[in-house]
């Protein structure tokens, strides 16, 4: 049936938001396109997570899912096979992959294989004039490009946390089982281990994120932010310099090289606010920022500006926090 | 080891935001009258390279594709850092290349270079960040790929390398040939040429070619771009003034307003 496929990669079994986000955006295009949407299923001991059943409680009718012991975390090889045997029996006219560690390799190789037409990095997807409209940022998110996809299959990489994970339209679904055939011996690249680092847990789901930039002046900066963060109850973020300088993991970084949040509360402290780091949090609900150059372009995205020396403002903020909690 | 990296030149991302513009006609970056660097993460590839090639031994090959009046800087630098040689695609309409386009063309370019056990790349261009040369360069050559390749493990045997991951790092191993696209690490930082390397480099050899002998590359990919535009900021902030206790002061009702406490 042609349609849109949603390549949904789960190494941990369950859905992750980033491929409900993609149901979200693959749902969205269906309300004009009308062909349905369809969803590829990749991991390993899949039957008893609900993955499928999540799928189809988001309006996914057709479940390909292919079950396959090679289908662990970072084997990006084999989710290409397992992803492309589904393309080949599904025949979309678009298919869509998370922009994720996995899906920034798949989706290019994937689009190669099936001849299609390649966008990455979308952030809007949308139907105008019966054509596929997708806008993705350009020049480190200084400028929005709107490109129109004619070719078919459409493969399309959306970057995470750019769409609304969708509400729950519950359909009668079915799941078809599709052999990959994967052979683990045969793939170019093998995962031996993977390093789990000192991570912001959820820093892309947090409601709260208080961020440093290089004018916090050192990695001992980054205790205050810390402190402000948790009283918060938020995730600490960065902007590219405390990251390249190693004061932070690098994990830790927002911006167009980097992850991409939209909280209801962002900080940033001691940013200048490039186009770099804007790319990843100006879809921020509430900005605040502190920064001692009242010329600096982050007071351009800011709701609320601050111009003074984050060491003199973020004490007495955290205290106050804490008082204004205890009432 | 011969390992050929791929470098792109760009107008330099820290320009200033008066100078940023984009031509109507080409719906790309204006780059006349704009300084040219190389891309971010490419000096990182070449310092990839180079490392590999001071600990081992390797050839190491830098390929670009620019317009030839313009690139000079880039494949000085090249050199002047230590590449053995470089390869020039005079193309004068590059800046305008889709990215599947410029892929297609550094593929056919690597194949008629023909002796490669690594191809390295950026792991995004500072212009475009479609993070999509290294896999597509993989299905063309038939390679293996891993991106966002933070430093090398091992080379000596299998190929070992440390993939940035959205939970950490995974450690990868990979057959040769492999196309790798490399991110910035502490390990990688890109070396200054010194003066004595700036002078050698000028005896090195540079091979201009146009692209007329790769065949015709001209093909859109089905995506056509429609439009490129400068979004307004709407430059509503409000600033909380008074002395650092006071703005703290204002800041926490404020959040508390907000619902945000």
């Amino acid at each position: 049936m042609p349609g849109i496929l949603v390549v949904a990669a789960t190494a941990e079994g369950a859905l992750s938001r980033s491929s409900l986000e993609l149901v979200g955006g693959a749902r969205a295009l269906d309300a004009s396109l009308g062909s349905g949407v369809s969803a590829a299923l990749l991991g390993h001991g899949l039957g008893s997570t609900g993955a499928a059943e999540a799928l189809h409680q988001h309006g996914v009718a057709t479940v390909y899912r292919v079950d396959h012991p090679a289908l662990t975390a970072g084997q990006s090889d084999a989710y290409l096979a397992a992803a492309e045997q589904v393309a080949r029996t599904a025949k979309p006219d678009v298919v869509l992959v998370g922009a994720d560690t996995v899906g920034r390799e798949v989706a290019p190789r994937l689009a190669h294989r099936l001849a299609g037409a390649l966008v990455t990095e979308c952030t809007e997807l949308a139907v105008e004039g019966g054509a596929v409209v997708v806008r993705r940022q350009a020049y480190g998110g200084r400028a929005l490009a709107t490109l129109v996809v004619r070719g078919r299959p459409a493969v399309l990489s959306v970057k995470p946390r750019s769409l609304d994970a969708p509400e729950p339209a519950p359909v009668a679904g079915s799941v078809v089982d599709v052999d990959a055939q994967i052979d683990p011996n045969a793939l170019p690249t093998r995962v031996r281990e993977v390093l789990r680092e000192k991570s912001e847990v959820g820093l892309e789901d947090a409601q709260v994120v208080v961020s440093g930039g290089r004018g916090l002046g050192g990695p001992d900066g980054f205790k205050m932010i810390e402190e402000l963060a948790a009283m918060l109850g938020g995730a600490v973020g960065s902007s590219r310099p405390p990251a390249d300088a190693g004061w932070v993991p690098i994990s830790w970084q927002i911006g167009q090289t980097g992850k991409t949040v939209r909280p209801a509360l962002y900080v940033a402290v001691g940013i200048s606010g490039a186009t770099q780091h804007v790319a990843g949090m100006a879809g921020s609900r509430t900005i605040v920022a502190i920064n001692r150059d009242p010329e600096a372009p982050i007071f351009g995205v800011a709701h609320l500006g601050l111009v003074g020396d984050y060491r003199e403002i973020i004490p007495p903020l955290i205290a106050r926090i804490k008082e204004l909690k205890a009432r | 080891m011969d390992i050929i990296v791929c470098l792109k030149q760009v107008v330099d991302p820290e320009l200033p935001a008066r100078d940023f513009a984009i031509d109507p006609a080409t719906r790309r970056q204006v780059r006349e009258g704009r300084p040219l660097v190389l891309s971010t993460y490419d000096e990182n590839a070449l310092e990839v390279a180079l490392q590999m090639k001071d600990h081992q031994g390797a050839k190491v090959t830098a390929l670009t594709i620019a317009p030839q009046a313009t690139v000079g800087d880039t494949v000085r630098l090249a050199l002047a850092m230590g590449a053995d040689e470089a390869v020039v695609i005079d193309d004068p309409r590059s800046p305008e290349l889709s990215g599947p386009a410029r892929a297609r063309m550094l593929a056919a370019v690597i194949r008629k270079i023909g002796r490669y056990d690594l191809v390295l790349t950026g792991c995004e261009s500072a212009d475009l960040v479609e993070r999509l040369i290294a896999p597509l360069l993989a299905e063309e050559l038939g390679a293996a790929c891993v991106t966002f390749v933070a430093r090398i493990d091992a080379a000596d045997g299998p190929l070992v390398v440390r993939r940035q991951a959205d939970e950490g790092y995974h450690v990868v191993e990979a057959r040769l040939p492999a196309v790798l696209s490399v991110t910035s690490d502490e390990a990688n930082r890109p070396r200054l040429p010194k003066v004595k390397d700036i002078v050698t480099a000028k005896r090195k050899p540079v091979q201009i070619w146009t692209p007329g002998d790769l065949g015709s590359m001209a093909d859109d990919g089905g995506v056509e771009v429609r439009d490129v535009a400068i979004p307004q900021r709407t430059g509503k902030c409000e600033f909380l003034t008074g002395d650092p206790a006071q703005q703290a002061e204002a800041l926490a009702l404020r959040l508390r307003e907000l619902k945000l406490l």
